[in-house]
């Protein structure tokens, strides 16, 4: 189970990367393999919305399962991946990379401090184990 | 057969729970409630029962026993003798749900032709599993397009020449303190066409719901108000009777995005209201969003042609309460019967069907309009109903219609105020030339009294 070390992570299983005031998101290794095989994506927020942190910006559907992709911590939409709901299966391939799914200006930074660091999500993970 | 407990199987069950008498489990329910007293009659025999269900049922004039021009949404037609037989079959007829496609194949290839035909007739790409009726159908048109604006769009416009029951019920499903639900207020002027909606559909709007044939049996052309529609971004549902589509130029020919429809006309039959069967098509794009399941073909490890629910994405069971609808089932038994007749019938059955309805229709429409106190209320195309205008209440006139075996049409005055004393008729196949010339004469008489 991969969990990079420069990223932040909620307990829902979705990251973040931060640099400087934008964050990227998209949801972990961990995620994808318990949702198996992702067939559907689709973005369902648009550049410029204002998200709370909690607000759903994606929607995937595995061959077994649907899921909601929830915002880690507040932010306005400057970029989504437009290109994902093309190759759904990335999610599965690359969850940390190519698989990003939306990035945000984050507008409560404050919030970061609420999220999980690798070693305390690597915890949860085990535990849930 | 029915196997109760017997009362060793209910004492070792109580005992397992930790319950001595079963009336200890019903200590939630008010003493007074337990156990009422019932005021039935005496038990009957078998034999008693079967008489007197037949005396009260002889009571009833049905369609077989009258000429039927009663229409507004429930048609009688012809339904072959092979749909039945065919229905009843045990391995179709106590199918449950298709979830393990190794003990379902028959059922979901079943689905899969009625959504292969529904596809054909509405000229959509892709159709669900069916509906419970033509009402729930509209009615989920709306939750997908409100899902497909995720909410963004609140506006749904309909038509005042939908059907009243489907408007109604999609006002229920739907909600009105959501949605804002606009243009069929009674303000709206009923003889004026489609394009009277124009000016309601906004950047707001997510879906614009027509019938077609509409409500009361006319044939518009939705082509301008469909462009008007797309124009700002808005979903565009239109509703059919199907049987009319064996003759009409489908939705999918002139843009609409979702096809909606009662299925009843389509080898079911009238049977009191129901069990009635809901069509609905959209556009490949919107498959997710549809309500429902869809059957898919593919093949198995021994690489065999088989049939499996391949797309039930939008059920409460995957999406739990993020679901877009309620709807996790289909109406199986009543699409297995629209797929048995519409196979049997073929595209050229479906035609000559449809012509027959058009052109007895046309020549009832003729004959009640060369009668002095009649006239027909508008002067648009129709397929097999149309609207009269009577010199008495409609209630009268039916009563007087009544004496002469003849079910006459629907009384528009009950949803409408302002028609009073027009009746809506409907003609299909069923109707002889004999019907309808003493149809024109029974109401030729109301005229004279």
């Amino acid at each position: 189970m991969k969990i990079p070390t420069n990223l932040k992570y909620t307990t829902n299983d979705e990251w973040i990367q931060v640099e400087g005031k934008i964050g990227t998101v998209g949801i972990t290794d961990y995620a994808q393999n318990q949702l198996s095989d992702i067939v559907f994506v689709e973005i369902v927020v648009a550049v410029g919305d204002n998200l709370a942190k909690g607000d759903s910006c994606a929607t995937l559907e595995s061959v077994k399962a649907a899921a909601d992709v929830y915002m880690p911590v507040a932010g306005k939409v400057v970029a989504i991946n437009e290109a994902l709901p093309e190759k759904p299966e990335t999610v599965n391939s690359d969850p940390f990379g190519e698989a990003w799914m939306v990035k945000i200006e984050i507008s409560e930074p404050n919030e970061l401090s609420e999220l999980l660091d690798p070693v305390a999500y690597e915890k949860q993970l085990k535990e849930k184990e | 057969m029915y196997i109760p407990h017997t009362k060793e199987d209910q004492e070792a069950m109580l005992e397992r729970v930790g319950v001595r008498h079963l009336e200890e489990l019903f200590q939630d329910v008010p003493a007074r409630f337990r156990f009422p007293e019932l005021d039935l009659p005496p038990a009957m025999t078998e034999m008693e029962i079967l008489s007197e269900m037949r005396d009260i049922s002889g009571a009833n004039d049905t369609v077989q026993d009258m000429a039927c021009f009663l229409g507004a949404g429930a048609y009688y037609h012809y339904v072959p003798a092979a749909v039945d037989m065919i229905l009843r079959r045990g391995e179709f007829y106590t199918a449950y749900t298709p979830y393990q496609p190794e003990i379902s194949q028959g059922t979901l290839q079943g689905i899969f032709d009625y959504q292969s035909l529904v596809t054909s007739l509405t000229d959509m790409d892709v159709s669900n599993a069916s509906h419970y009726d033509g009402a729930t159908a509209v009615a989920e048109a709306v939750s997908l397009a409100v899902a497909n604006f995720r909410g963004k769009r609140s506006k749904i416009v309909v038509s005042p020449a939908v059907h009243p029951h489907y408007r109604q019920t999609l006002k229920t499903y739907n909600g009105e303190d959501v949605l804002t639900i606009t243009g069929d207020e009674q303000s709206t002027e009923l003889d004026s066409g489609p394009d009277q909606l124009i000016p309601l559909i906004d950047m707001n709007t997510a879906l614009v719901i027509v019938q077609y044939p509409d409500f009361f049996g006319r044939v518009f052309d939705y082509t301008y108000l469909i462009k008007a529609a797309h124009a700002v971004g808005a979903l565009v549902s239109v509703s059919v009777n199907p049987i009319a589509l064996g003759l009409l130029t489908p939705p999918g020919a002139f843009g609409a995005d979702i096809v909606t429809g009662e299925g009843q006309p389509l080898g079911i039959p009238l049977s009191f209201g129901g069990p009635y069967l809901g069509l609905f098509a959209t556009k490949l794009e919107y498959v997710r969003k549809m309500a429902g399941r869809l059957v898919g073909e593919t093949v198995d490890i021994r690489g065999q042609r088989a049939y499996v629910l391949t797309l039930t994405a939008r059920e409460q069971h995957i999406r739990r309460e993020k679901a877009t609808s309620n709807i996790c089932t289909n109406q199986g038994l009543m699409a297995l019967a629209s797929t048995v007749y519409m196979s049997l019938l073929g595209k050229h059955g479906l035609r000559q069907v449809a012509e027959l309805c058009y052109h007895k229709a046309h020549y009832a429409a003729k004959c009640i309009a060369e009668l002095p106190a009649y006239s027909l209320w508008s002067n648009e195309p129709f397929f097999n109903e149309f609207v009269i205008k009577c010199p008495a209440p409609v209630s009268e006139v039916n009563l007087h219609l009544q004496d002469y075996g003849i079910l006459g049409g629907y009384d528009l005055g009950q949803d409408n105020p302002e028609l009073v004393n027009h009746m809506l008729i409907a003609v299909t196949e069923m109707n002889t030339r004999d019907d309808i010339d003493s149809l024109v004469e029974a109401l030729s008489e109301v005229s004279n009294d």
